[in-house]
């Protein structure tokens, strides 16, 4: 994706004189960085298909392009959409919880002293906690409903946003809290208009790895117990031996990561524009 | 006048900060008064104190010995009439210039009136910055940052402005600029300034007196009351009673320093 041009159409005009020298400079090199990767994907793929046949690499150990793409046409499209509503759908629930008790959690831990010192070494160790292996003791506790996904989606994605968010609310500048403190405001409004906003850019970054460790999270608890969705699908298609289906089932995962990346970028980049850094 | 109380008025003050390589002192013994609507600058080396003085007069911290009234009342927390504006800025990126004005009322209250946004439009004219009302503040050079920061300071229409080297992170020329141009909006609307600053010319050029501080434990080594005459411009500075005063508060800084 071209990302600096969007940003540069989108933000105001920058100043008058700077602008016509640096045009057509950053226009011939941004063809080449957006060719680039692609070309590098389409000659990988190339060489995979040609290799797979070349060789004559069994399929179950690893499957030529040509035949993935097949792999999409052996469950129909209905099915498809069930599988990756299944997984969208506990990472997403996961996601938000996630976000909606880490940020106040962080503002806590931002404010107190005592609290960061009792909590952030329980937070280390929750994080510390492989959640492939936590996941089927939460399965047996919690049952096998959604609960449990969502909880193992929580535990992965949880600990970024965090740190993030207590980094941020901590790097405000010092004037701004003495100013706020010279108006004699309530903490609530030093939180809500200055250091929040001020943790934008940083909340971002852990949204964004976030969102990718909640389709993670949600992949694993369907390994440990599930009746639908892409990680239930790659495993049960691959208990069967069916090794293109599964790896369908994988591109599909990887497109849904991206997606979901891309839109906590473009979030940003809409609503936040001024928290982007500033590439000139 | 003789019945009004000082603006600024510090007795014995002396200021010490418990630090992790121990205590530090960093006022001892500060005696001082400044008049209501007198242009005071404060001027000193880094690191004696001079922010101190400040952060002392605005409430923001309690001295450790000694006593500062405001008009009279002995300073327990921050005042409404005190302004501050800061070294740096530090405008509310995300804000227009307009809200970042707007701010201290938003901060302290939580709205807006449509008579807050009058005041503001009005301080933004007074700064020289109609027009960009709707820009955001990197869009904006230092220097109108900086005018930004006056007029946020100027908001809530304090009696005194306690400005922390408010120009010293501009160049040279838009530095003598700025200082033009906040004399011409003390002149138009006085007010009591502390003008904290490390530049023996911009004190001179500026102030109606200035006190010079000697190194840490900081203490007020010199009390110089200068006759420049008002409304001053840039032939000031060729003024050769600014040389002489420039002239002595150098030598007397550097004997200091020796």
């Amino acid at each position: 994706m071209s990302d600096t041009s969007a940003v540069s159409s989108s933000s105001a005009p920058p100043e008058p004189e700077a602008v016509p020298a640096a045009r057509p400079l950053m226009a011939r090199a941004m063809v080449t960085p957006a060719l680039l990767p692609v070309g590098t994907f389409v000659a990988i793929i190339a060489v995979w298909e040609i290799s797979c046949h070349l060789f004559a690499i069994p399929s179950f150990v690893l499957p030529a392009p040509s035949r993935i793409l097949g792999g999409f046409g052996s469950i129909d499209i209905l099915r498809w959409f069930e599988h990756v509503w299944g997984t969208l759908r506990v990472a997403m629930i996961g996601y938000f919880v996630s976000i909606a008790v880490a940020i106040p959690i962080a503002i806590a831990l931002a404010r107190s002293q005592v609290l960061s010192r009792a909590f952030y070494p329980i937070l280390v160790i929750v994080q510390s906690t492989p959640v492939v292996a936590i996941a089927p003791i939460i399965i047996v506790a919690l049952g096998s409903g959604d609960l449990p996904r969502v909880v193992i989606t929580c535990l992965i994605t949880f600990f970024p946003l965090v740190v993030s968010t207590t980094t941020g609310l901590m790097a405000t500048p010092p004037e701004l809290i003495e100013l706020s403190r010279s108006l004699r405001a309530p903490v609530f409004r030093e939180i809500s208009q200055i250091r929040l906003p001020y943790a934008i850019p940083y909340i971002f970054s852990a949204l964004k790895i976030s969102v990718t460790l909640a389709v993670i999270g949600a992949v694993v608890a369907e390994f440990v117990a599930a009746e639908k969705g892409l990680g239930y699908f790659i495993q049960f298609s691959t208990s069967m031996f069916k090794v293109q289906q599964a790896w369908a089932g994988l591109v599909i995962l990887v497109l849904m990561s991206l997606v979901l990346f891309q839109a906590v970028i473009a979030v940003q980049r809409i609503w936040f524009p001024w928290s982007l850094p500033k590439d000139k | 006048m003789t019945a009004t109380p000082a603006a600024i008025r510090f007795a014995g003050v002396g200021q010490v900060f418990q630090t992790q390589s121990g205590a530090l002192e960093a006022l001892r013994g500060v005696d001082m008064t400044i008049d209501r609507h007198e242009f005071v600058a404060v001027l000193g080396p880094s690191g004696c104190g001079k922010s101190t003085l400040l952060r002392l007069t605005s409430g923001l911290l309690m001295p450790t010995r000694g006593t500062i009234e405001v008009f009279g009342k002995k300073v327990t927390e921050p005042r409404d009439d005190i302004g501050i504006v800061f070294q740096r800025p530090t405008l509310l990126p995300w804000a227009t210039i307009e809200d970042n004005v707007l701010f201290p009322v938003r901060h302290k209250t939580g709205s807006v009136s449509p008579d807050d946004r009058k005041t503001a439009q009005a301080l933004i004219e007074k700064v020289g910055l109609k027009d960009f009302e709707k820009r955001l503040p990197d869009e904006l050079s230092g220097g109108m940052q900086q005018r930004v920061g006056i007029a946020r300071a100027l908001f809530m229409n304090p009696d005194i402005l306690l400005m922390d080297e408010p120009f010293s992170a501009l160049d040279a020329l838009t530095r003598e600029e700025m200082g033009f141009e906040l004399l011409r909006i003390w002149e138009d609307q006085p007010k009591t300034v502390m003008f904290i600053t490390h530049s023996i010319s911009e004190a001179v050029l500026l102030a109606d007196r200035i006190l010079v501080m000697g190194e840490r434990p900081g203490s007020i080594v010199e009390n110089l009351k200068t006759d420049i005459p008002r409304p001053r411009d840039m032939e000031t500075s060729n003024n050769q009673l600014m040389h002489d005063y420039v002239g002595h508060l150098r030598s007397l800084l550097l004997k200091r320093a020796a």
